[in-house]
């Protein structure tokens, strides 16, 4: 739904701000940059977290200490630490891989099939457009939420079965877009000499129509990322991702449901960590595409 | 003026929208169909191992629940007797319970539209409230909310409702609470992205009303900014705002999902998380096409509530801006 909903914000895409007041504008202007400075830094932690965990935890994410059950946060534990004495923290920056790789999946598997349908009917216009359009749209029947399980209840659980599921529900938003830009891009000269110099088909769309179709994509990949988080660890969180003890956010925040009266910081700290991945997307994407388009 | 041109314009109309949802719970249909029966991996396997797939399941088993299931005719059968059944209401029987799954999606139902009409009418209230403050003068904070919200993942809010209404201060019941009491927490988790939603487009929409020559003529005339954006604004700007219903509508029902689950209720949405975890194929495929069937539904009343609010929309109907994705 969210991406659905940013799809559409973008395209009214209309600006709050009246023209004409730049006394305000500059102030706005520096506390916007900082704050995609600090999306920026989220982003580039988390990819720290995914990549090389034992970096930033100090503790094992699997072995717990009895004796530090359910201690608050604080200091050595600043996200507390579970019913098993877990540090809550390194459960977190070690469940960031499987749910980064899922998120990445799905992402890329809607991008590079939304680019490549997108592309072809983009540019070869006609029945095939109309085909592969309304191809792509067929699964915008379900909701992508019950689309998703659907995919879930055939291929089983994990992260790579998660990552395929919230991706399948992806390629058409990319492939709306990435056709879009390249019925702009198609009607003009460098295109059109190419194709006069007797360019083959293959090679024009590789070679003079992909690249135009950068910018775009990848604003809509970032904001999709935000989105993918959020869907993959609320299937997550259902129980439909790696089986336990492995950490992963949503389940993280599934397995503190039931010391929920007793310790807050198990579901409260892994779940805003969530909400600030996605926060920092969006704002990153909102970055990249004011940057396209000045 | 002549208006014999437009008397065919609201019969054609009506009965394009009509056909349209019809072939979009059929698409609906047809997607779960191929999914479940075209994706490599062998569906009764599945279902029979469990989760994880470790143990081993003797192959007369499976294929005796593959005859049961009816898995071993040809595939266009299949599809053909599946698609026969569902239209009249039969989507076979759970694997996992042994009844049919038309009885057991009727009996969670009226708990998931309770739940889900709540949720909506809050989101609409809450989404107009933030669109309206956003407009006022010293709007920021309003302006800002709804993109937070859309960030929080919704079992998130759900844990955190409950640990602060249910058990800090013991308001409202935690768990599976049934009546208005038990209704609120859930319907409140389940109409936050919702709210943010209304209020992002219908913000973005009331914004450019404001911009309107008329809107400025009404400033400059004399009237206050809040009379201008209640009185004349709102209205206009509602038009466009109502086409997010579809939107809407598709996450109450995604949504429905993990706020049953966080609060342990009854309904649809529990039951397509069970039959998932038990690889309950048909009851998988009955929520599905019964959930594509309720949001075709909506999105068939927008369309024809559409032309009742814009009349231009009939004879322009290419005009509007669909988005059917949820």
């Amino acid at each position: 739904m969210k991406r659905a909903v940013l799809d559409r914000v973008r395209k009214t895409g209309a600006r709050d701000d009246k023209p004409g007041i730049p006394a305000k504008k500059g102030l706005r202007g520096g506390a916007s940059r900082a704050g995609n400075v600090l999306a920026g830094a989220v982003l580039a932690l988390v990819a720290g977290w995914a990549l090389r965990p034992g970096w930033f935890a100090g503790h094992s994410a699997i072995e717990g200490v009895p004796a530090e059950r359910f201690r608050p946060p604080g200091p050595g534990h600043p996200f507390g630490t579970d019913q098993l004495g877990r540090d809550v923290f390194a459960r977190v920056v070690h469940g960031t891989a499987p749910s980064v790789q899922a998120a990445v999946l799905a992402v890329a598997l809607g991008l590079a099939a939304g680019v490549l349908l997108g592309l072809l009917a983009g540019f070869f216009g006609g029945l095939p457009e109309t085909l592969i359009m309304r191809g792509v749209e067929i699964p915008l029947a379900i909701p992508s939420v019950l689309l998703s399980l659907t995919v879930i209840s055939v291929l089983g659980f994990g992260t790579v079965e998660i990552g395929l599921a919230v991706g399948v529900t992806g390629i058409a938003t990319f492939a709306r877009v990435t056709r879009a830009r390249v019925l702009q891009v198609r009607a003009s000269p460098h295109v059109e000499a190419a194709v006069l110099a007797g360019g083959r088909p293959a090679r024009v769309l590789v070679r003079h129509v992909l690249p135009f179709t950068a910018g775009p994509v990848l604003a809509l990949a970032a904001l999709d990322f935000g989105l993918v988080v959020l869907a993959v660890s609320s299937l997550g969180f259902l129980g439909y991702g790696a089986p336990p003890p492995a950490p992963e956010w949503g389940a993280l925040v599934a397995g503190g449901r039931d010391h929920l009266a007793t310790a807050w910081w198990l579901t409260v700290l892994p779940g805003l960590t969530v909400a600030a991945v996605v926060l920092a997307a969006g704002r990153v994407s909102r970055a990249l595409q004011d940057g396209g388009e000045a | 003026m002549s208006r014999s041109p437009d008397r065919t314009a609201v019969p054609r109309y009506l009965a394009g929208r009509l056909l349209q949802a019809a072939v979009v719970v059929w698409a609906a249909f047809t997607v779960v169909f191929a999914i479940q029966r075209l994706v490599p991996g062998d569906p009764v396997e599945l279902m029979l191992s469990g989760r994880n797939g470790f143990e081993a399941v003797p192959p007369e088993d499976v294929a005796r629940v593959r005859a049961e299931l009816g898995f071993d005719r040809p595939i266009i059968v299949q599809y053909l007797d599946a698609a026969v059944s569902a239209l009249r209401g039969d989507f076979g029987t759970s694997i996992q319970t042994g009844r049919p799954v038309a009885a057991m999606i009727a009996e969670a139902l009226p708990a998931t539209l309770e739940l889900g009409l709540t949720a909506l009418a809050l989101s609409v209230v809450a989404g107009i409230v933030l669109a309206v403050a956003a407009n006022l003068p010293r709007g920021g904070a309003a302006r800002a909310l709804p993109g937070l919200a859309v960030s929080l993942p919704s079992f998130l809010v759900g844990l955190v409702l409950i640990q602060l209404f249910a058990l800090r201060w013991p308001l409202l019941p935690s768990l599976g609470g049934s009546g208005l009491p038990g209704l609120v927490l859930p319907a409140c988790t389940l109409a936050i992205p919702g709210a943010a939603l209304v209020g992002q487009v219908l913000g973005r929409s009331l914004a450019e009303t404001l911009r309107e020559p008329y809107c400025e003529t009404l400033r400059a005339t004399g009237a206050s900014r809040t009379r201008v954006v209640l009185g004349h604004g709102l209205r206009n700007a509602a038009i466009p705002a109502v086409t997010v219903a579809g939107v809407l509508t598709g996450g109450l029902i995604g949504g429905a999902v993990v706020v049953e689950t966080v609060f342990s209720r009854q309904g649809i949405g529990r039951i397509v998380q069970f039959a998932v975890s038990t690889q309950d194929l048909p009851v998988v495929q009955g929520v599905v096409v019964v959930a594509a069937a309720g949001f075709a539904g909506v999105n068939l009343a927008i369309d024809l509530l559409y032309p009742v609010l814009d009349p231009r929309t009939v004879r322009r109907p290419a005009q509007r801006v669909r988005t059917v994705k949820a």
